[in-house]
């Protein structure tokens, strides 16, 4: 690992840290209703669209209804992609003329896109209308991290509220995510990152004349090279701010026109994890102690910085069977070197390690790398961080609300062992609210482990394999921790656009982000019902040290303990047979 | 529920509108007015006689580029196939049916103990080796192994310097004026920190073919 790697990820976590405290803070006035500066601009469309839509900002639901309003909004948000995409060949701004989705792909892509996964079985230059990607995708990007930011701030209200039914309003919530902090910070990342290279425009493909001609697989001489053009600025902005991280181009973040240069490549890096990293401010600004959101943000990083390390030594040491054929994969001053199959130039290993284990740490499942090509423990890291139930980081909103049952669940445990009923910042975390916790702990490995069981079980799920041997069993495995997980990176060398996987990986994405929100929110409304308890010498105070070891180490000893095995089957084995000496 | 079912398809029609219509063309009015060139895909055209117009450093022209009657050439950002030995050769391209298929990106999706990687590996060597037989350096990682997207435009330092000797022999030019022209197209790491040193092929290999004509001019 050379000085210049570390330079560089150091430079990511310094930047990424301090614009934590700033966006933090604003975040927290923009939710508590107070003046934040933009409301000035922002605050007569806000009041405009309220008297559109019939809504009383100052009526606030229960947490039943709260639920029914989330899922109703995002109902929507699922037909009208899928509307979107089986009728795009007769809508306007299709200028390539692409025909309409099939039903099966359709359906997995109408749900990837609401529940913030941005699975994608399709490539987006090939299959997708600008109007789709813009009207659909797009709109989807901003209104599934809404989504996930208003029910953690639900669950914010549950903690500091006392002896109260309601949680807030699901449409002030929404509508406030959208206006006050996706909008704005999309709007002008679109712009810096179209100043580097990356495609923003209405007008068709272009037609390119080639250097020097080429022949295709049959022979026949090709002259010419097709340019893909769109609206595609605006797109990536938000999918990397919003976790979605659904590329406009089939290669995602790697395409040179998604992703032009170093520096665009650093401004997506920071805005995959800049919203869910300072909504910990935003916590702790609103329970009144910053401290507790600083706790958080450390039990992430405590595990995001091994993790990273362990995929940059990785990629770094490179491939040793290639080694073997005379190729230099050493880093010098002429090459960064290392394992470049599936990775492009301008990044190298070290923005291509740091970009994948951040995609993956939050839900954003957007690549600059092909994850399929790594070393096995590099592609270890990314599949880790996706089982990990998406809580380091995690998606904006759903990561820190996943992290938030990870502390009531520590506290619990922690509680247990000195036999006292365990508090969360003055709340008594009870029966109740174990069972729902449980709930959210528990469906995702569920929805990965069976899921690969099913898919590795059937022939319908072994076909679309690529590599041989323990790859192909990670491939797999890591398709559903991804769906499983609401990541959507993949291991993209299976075949994912068959009926059998897109009805699978879609039934996944969907019972993982539901039917964990709805047990949130049932933990918020019962948290808002109780009465403060005052902390007492029994406490365990949350923002210690101690508490944030605890807490990081509760996350990966549930990852490990449901995990190792199947680890064990594909990555790990793949390590063993690669280092090898034959 | 029937006043849920109102307010959420008012709001979502609404919030649609301002995020999918309102945002992306708000987005495209800025962007094709300060930086058309680079919100157009970084076109490199070439004057009505075939010149390129490289002019603009680092392919980055904030003032917009007006385009003329010449040919398209290529995108400054995207790669282009090359296979003849006069030529710098770039990143091995998994793209199907051609290499550098523009509208199909692509990796190769190989893993690292995929023994169609090795042999994928072996062949470019071969080839690389068959052109250029006096030279025995270790090969740049770079300069066999497949490219993420399939349309890299850049290679390494190292495996441009690989390729010199061959240029410079295949061209009858001295290889002392093609590492000039190398290190003058040579892109460094953003604030010294940011990504990594690289040369874009496309561009090295236009400012070798003018050169040239330049050279053939220049002599007559």
């Amino acid at each position: 690992m050379t000085t210049s790697a570390w330079m560089e990820i150091g430079l990511y976590l310094v930047v990424l840290l301090a614009l934590v405290r700033p966006l933090g803070w604003y975040m927290a006035r923009v939710y508590t209703g107070q003046p934040c500066g933009l409301d000035r601009i922002i605050g007569p469309a806000e009041r405009l669209i309220y008297r559109l839509c019939g809504i009383r900002p100052e009526t606030e639901m229960n947490w039943p209804t709260y639920a029914i309003a989330m899922l109703v909004f995002n109902g929507l948000g699922v037909v009208s992609v899928y509307v979107l995409l089986r009728a795009q060949v007769w809508l306007p701004l299709n200028p390539q003329h692409l025909p309409e989705v099939s039903p099966d792909l359709a359906f997995n892509t109408a749900i990837s896109f609401a529940t913030n996964t941005n699975w994608q079985a399709y490539s987006g230059e090939s299959a997708l209308s600008y109007l789709t990607q813009m009207l659909g995708l797009s709109v989807q990007n901003f209104l599934s991290a809404a989504s996930g930011m208003a029910v953690l701030i639900a669950l914010i209200r549950g903690i500091t509220r006392r002896l109260t039914e309601t949680i807030g309003n699901f449409w002030v919530d929404v509508t406030r995510s959208t206006l006050y902090v996706l909008l704005p910070l999309s709007l002008l990342l679109a712009v810096v990152l179209t100043s580097q290279g990356v495609v923003q425009t209405f007008s068709p493909a272009i037609e390119v004349t080639l250097v020097e001609s080429t022949t295709d697989a049959e022979g026949k001489p090709v002259t010419t090279q097709t340019i893909p053009m769109g609206p595609a600025a605006s797109q990536i902005a938000i999918k990397q701010l919003g976790t979605n991280g659904g590329g406009f181009f089939g290669v995602n973040s790697a395409h040179p026109l998604e992703n032009t240069t170093p520096l665009s490549n650093f401004l997506q890096a920071i805005s995959i994890l800049l919203i869910a990293a300072a909504l910990c401010y935003t916590f702790g600004e609103m329970v009144g102690d910053r401290r507790q959101g600083w706790a958080i943000l450390a039990a992430m990083l405590l595990v995001f910085v091994p993790m990273l390390s362990l995929c940059l030594w990785a990629e770094q040491a490179g491939n040793p069977r290639l080694t073997e054929l005379g190729v230099d994969q050493s880093a010098n001053d002429f090459q960064s070197g290392g394992n470049m199959e599936g990775k492009e130039v301008r990044f190298g290993v070290p923005a291509s390690s740091l970009w994948a284990t951040a995609t993956t740490a939050a839900s954003n499942g957007s690549v600059n790398a092909m994850h399929d090509s790594f070393t096995p423990l590099g592609g270890l890291v990314p599949l880790v961080m996706m089982q990990l139930g998406e809580v380091v980081f995690g998606g904006v909103g759903s990561g820190l609300y996943g992290m938030l049952i990870f502390a009531i669940l520590s506290v619990f445990i922690a509680g247990l062992m000195v036999g006292r009923t365990p508090e969360f910042l003055g709340k008594k975390i009870e029966a109740y609210e174990m069972k729902m916790a449980s709930l959210v702990v528990l469906i995702p490995p569920i929805l990965v482990l069976g899921g690969t069981a099913i898919a590795v079980s059937l022939d319908l799920g072994r076909v679309g394999v690529s590599n041989p041997g323990p790859h192909g069993f990670t491939q797999i495995l890591y398709a559903l921790s991804s769906a499983g997980n609401n990541n959507g990176s993949a291991f993209a060398g299976l075949s994912v656009n068959t009926p059998f996987y897109n009805c699978l990986l879609g039934a996944a994405m969907l019972i993982s982000r539901y039917w964990l929100m709805i047990p949130v929110l049932a933990i918020a409304g019962s948290l808002a019902k109780k009465k403060y308890t005052p902390p007492s010498a029994g406490t365990l105070p949350t923002h210690t040290p101690l508490f944030i070891v605890l807490l990081a180490g509760m996350v990966m000893l549930v990852g490990a303990l449901t995990f190792v095995p199947a680890l064990a089957l594909g990555p790990v084995i793949e390590h063993l047979q690669l280092t090898a000496t034959r | 529920m029937f006043q849920i079912i109102r307010t959420a398809t008012i709001l979502f029609s609404v919030l649609t509108a301002l995020t999918g219509i309102v945002y992306p063309i708000v987005v495209t009015l800025v962007a094709q007015i300060a930086f058309p060139w680079a919100a157009n895909g970084s076109l490199i055209e070439s004057t009505s006689d075939g010149t390129p117009v490289l002019e603009h450093k680092n392919g980055r022209d904030w003032r917009g580029h007006s385009s003329e009657q010449g040919l398209r050439l290529g995108s400054d950002v995207i790669g282009q196939p090359f296979s003849s030995a006069k030529y710098f050769w770039g990143r091995p391209s998994a793209t199907a049916p051609v290499p550098y298929n523009g509208l199909a990106g692509s990796g190769s999706n190989q893993a690292t103990t995929n023994p169609a990687l090795v042999d994928a590996v072996r062949e470019r060597i071969t080839k690389l080796r068959a052109d250029d037989p006096e030279n025995h350096a270790p090969i740049p990682v770079d300069l066999v192994t497949a490219s993420a997207s399939g349309l890299d435009p850049h290679i390494s330092e190292a495996a441009a310097i690989y390729q010199i000797a061959r240029v410079a022999r295949v061209r009858k030019i001295e290889p002392s004026t093609v590492t000039k022209l190398v290190l003058s197209h040579l892109e460094r790491p953003t604030l010294g920190i940011l990504g990594q040193k690289r040369v874009n092929v496309l561009r090295l290999n236009l400012a070798l073919d003018t050169n040239v004509r330049m050279t053939e001019a220049a002599s007559k």
